[in-house]
């Protein structure tokens, strides 16, 4: 069931906390199949997009369609849809397994137990200690982790928000690698990062905020070479 | 042909889901013991300093008092268990994770309450036990009805806490908000609670009928209190 055909569409949303323009007449598609990097500096409205495609920020205005779908808050789509933010969502005290369960039965996957340990070992976390809470778990084994949460209930849909931060270079590379694989999966993979070399790495769609606008929205099948992207990002995004 | 993502798995019901927030919660306590620990502690150091100042000569203090203290405890050692009821979905953002998935926030919200009622009553256990040995309380011919009571009367003061509890999830001080917040809506609760409970273990003369009354001024207060908490959960937690 992983990938689908359908594309994500933004129309022309918006978003204002309280007075303050977080995203102003956004509108984009993400196609599956893609890596899409949103990439802009801080304030930019990075965060809130994602938001808004995971439906835990309602817009404030325009719209988002996933296929024919309108995909929103209480949309049954949301089951659909994978997050792995930069904290990991996830339960200290339980062990990497008892985590992985508790997701695949509240997302109704039959036989949670053993996609659970099929993703464990997926994500290299097959020899972690069956007892150690994931709390003791170093940075780079909690961002496996998430990813594997993310998975359980194979979603068409993966979302990331600043994957990498404080991932040693070893990690970094394994998320790129990850992103790689999400992407020939067939999701839609959209990855909200500062990292400009990760974007050049994983991405064949760069799309760029500016103070809640996007200034810029490519796509290279081939993908964007990193002194490329540092130069289109630093003319579009300087003040 | 449409063009939509596949459709997910079909989703557990309402009470499987609320059931499964309910045992995560319960699995985490039983692996640190912290909260449990926590409550009852208090609970039992509350009970043991009012047994030093009423009892005095051995004397038996009025049945008024005993039910207040017991009341008094069970609020107290409550707050200290609600103020931690969302603390493991805030650490790592686990409530992100969970408003995701296809759960109804109703069911999270019940899931909480049946979780924080479990770790009360085992207070309660004790406090009960505790307050029988130390005040003399005459609670053994009407140990069902003082249950009855107590249960009926965690059950709001959790429903109610719940919700605040939630809502300041983010908030900066949220330990003394919580009781700032929390402890003028449950007065209702401690009333009647601690009124049903003098009534029962009057010595002389219990008063069933009036504890009846307060009991089911409590079912009332549930009621209330429940659906306004299923009603209201969303719109706290799914708040952006």
């Amino acid at each position: 069931m992983t990938g689908s055909t359908a594309a994500l569409r933004l129309a022309n949303v918006g978003k204002i906390y309280d007075g303050r323009r977080a995203l102003a007449g956004v509108s984009a598609a993400f196609e599956p199949g893609r890596v899409a990097a949103v990439l802009g500096p801080n304030g930019a409205g990075k965060s809130t997009l994602l938001g808004i495609l995971s439906t835990l920020v309602a817009p404030t205005s325009g719209e988002v369609r996933w296929g024919d779908d309108r995909l929103g808050h209480g949309s049954p789509l949301r089951a659909r849809i994978g997050y792995v933010g930069h904290d990991p969502g996830l339960y200290g005290d339980l062990t990497a397994l008892q985590n992985l369960t508790l997701f695949a039965a509240l997302y109704g996957i039959a036989d949670g137990r053993r996609r659970s340990e099929a993703l464990l070992i997926r994500v290299g976390l097959g020899d972690v200690p069956p007892d150690a809470p994931a709390r003791t778990f170093s940075r780079g084994m909690m961002q496996r982790l998430a990813l594997a949460r993310a998975l359980t209930h194979d979603p068409a849909l993966l979302l990331f928000d600043e994957p990498a931060s404080a991932l040693d270079p070893a990690g970094a590379d394994w998320l790129t690698r990850e992103l790689t694989a999400e992407r020939a999966a067939g999701r839609v993979v959209v990855l909200v990062t500062h990292d400009l070399d990760a974007a050049a790495a994983a991405a064949d769609q760069v799309v760029i905020l500016r103070r809640g606008r996007v200034v810029f929205d490519e796509t290279a099948a081939s993908g964007f070479g990193a002194a490329t992207l540092r130069a289109t990002y630093e003319t579009k995004t300087r003040a | 042909m449409p063009d939509s993502p596949a459709a997910a798995p079909r989703a557990p019901g309402f009470l499987s889901q609320a059931l499964r927030i309910a045992g995560k919660d319960l699995a985490i306590e039983w692996r640190s013991r912290e909260v449990i620990a926590t409550m009852t502690f208090l609970a039992v150091v509350v009970v043991l300093i009012f047994s030093f100042a009423f009892v005095v000569e051995g004397a038996r203090p009025p049945s008024p008092v005993v039910a207040g203290i017991l009341w008094i405890a069970l609020v107290m050692s409550g707050t200290v268990g609600l103020s931690r009821a969302f603390d493991r979905e805030r650490e790592g953002e686990a409530i992100r994770s969970l408003l995701l998935t296809p759960a109804p926030r109703a069911a999270i919200y019940l899931g909480k309450l049946c979780a924080t009622c479990a770790l009360m009553a085992i207070t309660e256990t004790v406090l009960t036990g505790l307050s029988a040995v130390l005040f003399s309380a005459n609670l053994g011919a009407v140990i069902g009805q003082v249950a009855l009571l107590l249960a009926l009367g965690t059950i709001g003061f959790a429903a109610a806490g719940c919700i605040f509890s939630a809502a300041l999830l983010r908030a900066r001080g949220r330990d003394a908000l919580l009781a700032t917040l929390l402890y003028p809506i449950i007065v209702p609760i401690v009333i009647a609670g601690a009124r049903g409970t003098t009534q029962l273990i009057d010595p002389i003369s219990p008063d069933f009928d009036g504890a009846r009354f307060w009991t089911e001024f409590l079912v009332a207060v549930d009621i209330l209190f429940v659906t306004a908490g299923l009603w209201a959960f969303e719109p706290i937690v799914g708040g952006d």
